[in-house]
């Protein structure tokens, strides 16, 4: 089946000429989780904003499901979901209602069965006559969710879901996520939280300045990106590195129990093999191995200062 | 035309109008109340028959026009711009609908408070005066008209607002002068002649004379060209708005 989400040459240039999207072109597959993350003023809101039709683009295409955004706007519309980054809520309403607004303004017809459905996914249903003003922060988000889902949407957007969240329903929402991940929704939340992407997300895109500069599988891009450690820890501290062990790729810890090793995971050979046969040969006794991945984050950080240089 | 989505706008509207129902029904109840007392009664004695009819009753017709007036206005502005305030527009926005559905939500809710607040400054007019009416169904008819063509515009203020005092400022200094001048409280043939010509620039003044005849049989202007006013006053609104939503001014980024 074709990708669910389609972008074109897409450009944002907000009044006064500021470029917010600089030409993104980027396929959203089916049934996947894809995590867009960027530093604050990225451009993020601006994109899903933009495919939502709150703002409007300077250029380019968008397709929903095969449906374009501008001319067919109605069936584009109709399939998504969004929650906002801000969280915008009529405060004397009460929750039901609004909830119930949401599904009526997408056009499905009354259903207090599909409503309760929402209300009990988000835990909200013991909430449903309270006052939105009543609810602490994180219940509101839970009710942005819920509105956002109430007509059913085959592709969410979340725009920072997490931000400002405790941990406890950081972990909730990702829960939501992977549910309606099994329910075949299409997720594209976006955040700055890498922790986030590379807890949920199957597939990571890093958006800075306007521009896409990429998207991958996260486990591609952490094996493409990712630089591994081995440390391998010694039963007795030494003061310096062996000479016959000297190279670029080996540091020894500050106590002198570790030696670190940095190797690439995409070359062929890690040298892995021969550090221990040298480790061995230079007398040194082993009392464990282990290794560590880098993680999104020093992808990120490279990522971004390859950019700069 | 999607329905669904007018009727969800329109309900949740009215809900924000039951859930304030003792506000919104008691100011203008009171305040009319208290026009039929000074004016009616207290001033309206001592003031001769106006065409024919005690000045109580004469008053009526300007009263309900202008409370139906300045309620659609605010009720639209507010109900458009409140959103806009709260950021909740944006679900709007964003939803399979187009402008001709929005607008037909909150101006058709608007239009219904509007009238629903008529209605009751009537009724509470015969406790008052002793009145009848004798063309019913134009009365309503021109009613309808004059709330929905004021929320059309209270529309475009609600859009147009930046901020709450720009919400208040135009009803302030444009529609309440307006209204005021229109003929409520006196016919427009009391007037020396000069005052008479600059009132027909005033598109009130054919409101409220073709109100007043819906009442009493008697107006200061052709009951036709009121209607034609009214029309045009319409008209100009619906362009307008058709213009914000083709250019998503102050709307859409
Ligand atoms: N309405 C607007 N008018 C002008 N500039 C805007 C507007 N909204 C956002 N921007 C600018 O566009 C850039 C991208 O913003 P945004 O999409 O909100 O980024 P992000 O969501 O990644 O933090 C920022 O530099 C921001 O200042
Ligand atoms: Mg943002």
């Amino acid at each position: 089946m074709p990708d669910i989400v389609q972008i074109n040459e897409l450009r944002k240039s907000y009044k006064g000429g500021f470029q917010a999207l600089k030409g993104i072109n980027l396929a959203i597959r089916r049934g996947e989780i894809l995590a867009l993350l960027g530093p604050n003023g990225a451009g993020k809101t601006t994109l899903i904003s933009t495919i939502c039709g709150i703002t409007t683009a300077t250029s380019g295409t968008v397709t929903v499901d095969g449906h374009d955004i501008v001319a067919n706007y109605r069936a584009a519309r109709s399939i998504i979901g969004l929650v906002p980054q801000e969280i915008n809520l009529e405060p004397f309403e009460r929750v039901i209602n609004t909830v119930r607004f949401s599904r009526g303004l997408f056009g499905k017809p009354s259903d207090d069965a599909a409503i309760e459905k929402v209300l009990r996914q988000l835990s909200l249903w013991d909430k449903k006559d309270n006052q939105v003003r009543e609810l602490s922060g994180g219940m509101k988000r839970r009710v942005l969710i819920a509105k956002a889902l109430a007509h059913d949407p085959r592709v969410l957007f979340l725009d920072e879901p997490t931000a400002g969240v405790d941990v406890e329903l950081r972990k909730d929402m990702w829960d939501i996520v992977a549910k309606l991940k099994a329910d075949g929704v299409t997720i594209i939340l976006t955040t700055h939280y890498i922790e986030e992407a590379e807890a949920i997300a199957d597939r990571v895109g890093v958006i800075a300045n306007g521009e896409l500069m990429l998207v991958e599988d996260k486990d591609t891009l952490m094996a493409r990106m990712g630089q591994k450690q081995l440390d391998v820890l010694l039963t007795d501290p030494i003061t310096e590195i062996p000479a016959a062990l000297q190279s670029d790729a080996l540091e020894l810890s500050e106590d002198g129990t570790t030696l670190i090793y940095t190797y690439d995971t995409r070359s062929e050979r890690t040298g892995i093999t021969k550090l221990l046969a040298d480790v061995a040969a230079a007398g040194l006794v082993l009392r464990d191995v282990q290794t560590r991945q880098s993680s999104l984050e020093d992808i990120f950080v490279g990522l971004v200062k390859e950019d700069a240089a | 035309m999607n329905w669904t989505a007018i009727k969800s706008i329109y309900v949740f509207e009215m809900y924000r109008f039951f859930r304030t129902i003792a506000q919104s029904f008691l100011a203008p109840v009171i305040s009319t109340s208290l026009y039929f007392v000074v004016f009616g009664g207290a001033i309206g004695s001592r003031i001769q028959e106006v065409d024919g009819i005690t000045y109580a009753a004469f008053i009526v017709p300007g009263l309900i026009m202008l409370t139906v007036i300045t309620q659609s206005i605010s009720n639209a502005s507010f109900g458009i711009y409140f959103p806009k305030f709260l950021g909740t527009f944006s679900e709007i926005l964003s939803a399979p609908i187009s402008f001709i559905e929005i607008v037909l939500g909150y101006v058709g809710a608007a239009a219904t408070k509007a009238l629903i607040i008529g209605a009751i400054i009537l009724v509470t007019a015969f406790f008052f005066v002793d009145f009848s009416i004798q063309n019913p169904l134009a009365m309503i008819a021109f009613l309808v008209l004059t709330s929905v063509s004021f929320s059309l515009f209270g529309f475009i203020l609600g859009v147009w607002a930046g901020n709450f005092e720009q919400l208040q400022i135009v009803p302030l200094l444009v529609i309440t002068p307006l209204i005021f001048l229109g003929g409520s409280f006196y016919s427009i043939s009391m007037l020396p002649q000069i005052w008479q010509s600059v009132s027909m620039f005033n598109p009130v003044v054919y409101l409220i004379s073709g109100f007043r005849w819906s009442f009493y049989g008697s107006a200061d202007v052709p009951i036709l060209t009121s209607l034609v006013a009214i029309g045009f006053f319409t008209g100009v609104c619906l362009t307008v708005i058709w213009w914000i939503f083709r250019t998503g001014w102050r709307i859409r980024q």
